[in-house]
């Protein structure tokens, strides 16, 4: 890994390109480049140059050349002359701190800052504190912290423990003012005003948590230079709490409240309040105002998370009730056994995926894709023989298809258990699946996140199934009266197989994405289900939007009661208030509109 | 007048069932009681638990036959007033042990104590007295049956919908006792009880007594069930389970005959639960498990619906059933349950006890029309033609809410 950073004044260090030279290398540094953020930190600089990070070199590619050609001349120069001292090591520079005066050390501060270690960071940080101490006999550099005597020691460079190490064998390395100062600026140096942008960022964030007052000048210096937005974001903010633990101008102190209150969080909120208590009257109103511009956007941000989980909540209620609902308003058949189809679902994406990681690793990603299709024919067959078998025999007797659906669900379950085993099944996640991203302060994650969007286009394609195709033509028609669309020469027992094979497979689609967020065991249809009959009685059979509708307004009630009432309690009240519901609307918010005395 | 009543009520099937419960009630007590251990007709103890518990699944199996089999609700959440009753009884139960408990405290039963209460809720009050919780075992449940009841059968909830309905409440109940805050035990429920009205809960003798009283109560619900059904409220009831429509328009009120059975037969299941508790040693929320009402369900199917004997009869079969499998071959247990499920509602709709009932009818038929007409004996007897069952059209006028 080239590492060139010691030859270059701080702040100016080389940018792309001439980072190819080997100026300077040895293999403590290898060992220390790998598995450590410095590797990232020069990669990024070898990077082309990036739209975010203004630090790169401008101007035209000829001048780009020459200038590079005078970098390698100057570099190679400059390697000739301190190669054989290898004197810049940070291990070297840091063995030359207890010598010379206060105005030497601060050459050696200087000369440590362009080592661009990361490692020298916290040698500095120990060296402004007082902390760091010469071992007389060794010469080795150590941090002492505590009180007392013996001490802790750690090695200042490496961090390693040492051991306890007495008093009188160590030599305090002095510090005066004038060295702290030349201290902070060689950090600010190796941090703030390190070519890397995630570096800058980190350091500003930390900067953001010190607070620390003396931190304004350095910060001041680097905002000046910065041109990346966000990370100079970070820094104006925290030189806003900086400045507000600092006795400021009045002006520069509402203008530090302003800023700390546009970031909005709860930090913020923190740090304000802990501002407020401390404060001048004067100012106080200024942080009051800034204090509940923050709480209500943090109210709002609370609502907006709260609607996130219950639309999520509402998508899983949808994919497991949808099927539900056409099956029941078309055949006015409640299959008890739709939770287990969800639940085969989950197990075929397991085979699916067990399958395709034997064969074709390379493929994972894609798994579900496949599994999709599979889960869809699987279930789907299964409920076409499940109706042909037994449900067609039960017409009429709807309460009885219920009992022998029931049965179905046991049998299923328990041929699962028996073929799998009652434990939970690996189901893994594709990559795109994993982590979360932030939409406006609401944390997403993304298997939710697409998993509401695959809800909404299984809701789609089925709308468009049911409007669009023949067969959902004459599914609407067997709904709105059987015996009319017989006569009209349908087959309404195809179209009930049909109909049967879809509300299964849509469980079986269900149970796909179910797989990405819940546990696969043979009980995982039995969690949905009733949560599934509350959706399709809330909502109304014969209709998807009362579906869609119901599952998002049950999700989205659902984790609004939650945070008052806790889990049990808000699906205790939902219970409730859906059985109020239906005092008002028996046939729930959709109700399909007819003459007929008993639907 | 009671007497005409009863005397109607008991026709001559009833004699049977009653005489044979009453014998049961007698025979297996002193069996137990008075038979030296080994000897080949004695009862062991575990069986009169065993078979006390069977009784008490009767009394619920007959209890949701009441309102399925006459009235045409499929109740899936019979287990409610099941457990109901059951905590009422628990309650008594816990306070019983006293200072006896792990922790010694005189007031509070173990749990509480656990929880860092203070004292005991209010819900609490008078559980220490048997009179009491012998009403609240008959009131709580009667009245969850009656406000929900009210509620829907007012606003004409039916059919698949009230099944479902019926069954978020057991589930809503089910989390709700799952609480720890409720006061009820949370996970473990009540157990542990030592003795009830003074007599050890362990000991053989209150044991054969708890077995005659469930007896006995069986029997006493049977001829209520009995007498309910045939009196002319019990044709009414009927008439609602095969067109309530008809009936509302006839001018009678089919929520309020709904209502009474529904409220009737909740109380019975709550009775049945009280007797339950004291012979297994334990009431937790389990019990209110949506698949446990499902179950009680089958009992009723398997038997007959529509007969009281019929539940009766299911519920120790399957019950039985359920024993043996669950020793044998616990994995096949389910699939004989859930192949229960398919094979009565498919080849066996009037269960049991319907059929067979059905089949000696058809031959009393049969044989008196023979005596009347003498038709010659080859040819085939002429039968009234029975609906069919199977393809009845979906939307078919008068529809039966089954």
């Amino acid at each position: 890994m080239p590492y060139v950073a010691p030859l270059w004044p701080a702040g100016h260090l080389p940018r792309k390109g001439g980072d190819q030279l080997v100026a300077h290398l040895d293999a403590r540094h290898l060992r220390q480049c790998h598995g450590n953020r410095l590797v990232a930190h020069v990669d990024a600089r070898d990077l082309p140059p990036r739209g975010g990070d203004g630090r790169q070199a401008r101007g035209g590619r000829a001048k780009e050349l020459r200038l590079q050609f005078l970098r390698w001349l100057f570099a190679i120069l400059l390697a000739l002359t301190t190669l054989p001292a290898s004197a810049q090591s940070l291990e070297n520079l840091a063995s030359l701190l207890p010598e010379g005066n206060f105005s030497d050390r601060a050459q050696t501060v200087a000369a440590i800052a362009a080592t661009g270690d990361p490692r020298a960071v916290p040698l500095l940080e120990a060296l402004a504190a007082g902390d760091l101490n010469v071992v007389e006999s060794t010469g080795q550099i150590v941090t002492l912290s505590g009180r007392g005597d013996p001490l802790e020691a750690t090695d200042a460079i490496t961090g390693d423990s040492i051991g306890e190490i007495a008093k009188a064998s160590v030599e305090r390395i002095r510090v005066n003012n004038s060295l702290r100062r030349a201290v902070r600026t060689a950090i600010g140096q190796l941090t703030l005003m390190s070519p890397d942008a995630n570096t800058r960022m980190t350091a500003a964030r930390a900067m953001f948590q010190a607070g620390d007052p003396v931190n304004v000048e350095l910060l001041d210096e680097a905002i000046a230079e910065e041109q990346n937005p966000a990370v100079l974001q970070v820094m104006r903010e925290a030189r806003a709490v900086a400045i507000l633990r600092a006795d400021a101008e009045p002006a520069d102190f509402a203008e530090a409240v302003d800023t700390i209150a546009a970031r909005g969080d709860r930090q913020a909120l923190g740090i304000l309040q802990a501002a407020l208590s401390s404060a001048d009257a004067d100012v106080t109103p200024t942080i009051e105002q800034g204090i509940a511009d923050i709480q209500s956007r943090l109210a709002l941000l609370d609502v907006g998370q709260n609607v996130w989980y219950g639309v999520s909540l509402g998508a899983v209620l949808l994919l497991a009730a949808i099927g539900l609902a056409i099956t029941f308003g078309v055949m006015g058949v409640i299959n008890m056994a739709h939770g287990e189809m969800v639940m085969l679902g989950a197990y075929t994406t397991f085979l699916v995926q067990n399958f395709i990681r034997a064969s074709f690793p390379d493929l994972f990603d894609w798994s579900l894709a496949f599994a999709l299709p599979a889960a869809f024919l699987v279930t789907g067959l299964i409920g076409v023989a499940i109706e042909r078998g037994v449900i067609r025999f039960l017409y009429g007797r709807p309460l009885e298809t219920l009992l022998a659906t029931w049965g179905l669900s046991l049998i299923i379950q328990q041929s699962v258990r028996t073929i799998f085993g009652a434990s939970n099944r690996e189901v893994g996640n594709p990559g795109w699946m994993s982590g979360s991203f932030d939409f406006y302060g609401i944390a997403i994650t993304w298997n939710r996140f697409f998993i509401v969007i695959f809800a909404l286009i299984v809701f789609a394609a089925l709308l468009l199934v049911l409007k669009r195709t023949a067969l959902g033509l004459q599914m609407r028609a067997v709904t709105q009266n059987r015996r009319m669309a017989s006569s009209m020469g349908i087959r309404t027992p195809w179209v009930d197989a049909m109909t049967f094979g879809l509300g299964s497979g849509i469980a079986g689609l269900a149970g796909v994405a179910l797989s990405q967020i819940d546990n696969v065991s043979p009980n995982l249809g039995q969690g949905y289900i009733i949560d599934s009959f509350m959706v399709v009685v809330f909502g109304g059979v014969g209709n998807l939007w009362g579906t869609l509708v119901g599952a998002l307004t049950l999700g989205v009630l659902n984790k609004f009661l939650e945070p008052y009432a806790g889990a049990v309690l808000a699906k205790i009240l939902l219970l409730v208030f859906i059985i109020l519901f239906i005092q008002k609307r028996p046939r729930g918010l959709f109700a399909q509109k007819g003459r007929a005395v008993e639907a | 007048m009671i007497t005409q009543f009863f005397y109607r009520a008991l026709g001559a099937k009833l004699y049977w069932v009653v005489g044979l419960l009453l014998l049961a009630a007698i025979l297996v007590p002193a069996s137990n009681l008075l038979l030296p251990v080994g000897h080949p007709l004695r009862v062991p103890n575990y069986m009169v638990a065993l078979m006390g518990k069977y009784l008490t699944y009767a009394m619920l199996a007959m209890a949701l036959d009441l309102v399925w089999g006459y009235v045409g609700i499929l109740s899936l959440g019979h287990g409610a007033f099941f457990a109901l009753g059951g905590y009422a009884m628990g309650m008594y139960l816990m306070r019983q042990i006293g200072s006896r408990g792990v922790y010694g405290n005189a007031e509070l039963p173990d749990f509480m104590v656990f929880l860092n209460w203070s004292e005991l809720p209010w819900y609490w009050w008078g559980s220490d007295n048997f009179w009491f919780a012998i009403l609240m075992v008959m009131v709580v449940p009667g009245l969850l049956a009656f406000v929900f009841g009210w509620f829907a059968f007012r606003s004409r909830v039916t059919g698949v919908y009230l099944s479902i309905i019926t069954q978020a409440v057991t589930y809503a109940l089910m989390l709700a006792f799952f609480r720890n805050d409720m006061g009820f035990g949370g996970n473990n429920g009540l157990t542990d009880f030592r003795e009830i009205v003074g007599y050890s809960i362990q000991a053989p003798g209150t044991r054969a007594a708890l077995f005659a009283a469930t007896a006995v109560a069986l029997a006493l619900s049977f001829v209520i069930c009995s007498a309910i059904t045939r009196s002319k409220l019990g044709k009414i009831m009927v008439a609602v389970r095969d067109a309530e429509s008809r009936t509302r328009f006839i001018g009678y009120r089919p929520e309020y005959v709904k209502l009474f059975a529904f409220v009737v037969s909740a109380i019975i299941a709550g009775i049945a639960g009280a007797l339950y508790v004291p012979q297994v040693g334990i009431i937790n929320p389990g019990e209110f498990a949506p698949a446990n009402s499902i179950e009680i369900v089958v009992w009723a199917a398997v038997g007959g619906r529509g007969t009281l004997v019929g539940p009766i009869i299911g519920a120790i079969l399957v019950n039985y059933a359920k024993t043996w499998f669950t020793a044998a071959y616990p994995d096949l247990w389910l699939f004989a349950l859930g192949g229960l499920f398919v094979a009565v509602t498919l080849f066996l709709p009037k269960g049991i006890v319907g059929t067979i009932g059905g089949y000696l009818s058809d031959r009393r038929e049969a044989k008196a029309a023979r005596a009347t007409e003498a038709p010659p004996p080859d040819l085939p007897v002429i039968r009234p033609e029975k609906p069919p069952v199977r393809r009845t059209p979906h939307a078919a006028s008068p529809q039966p809410a089954e």
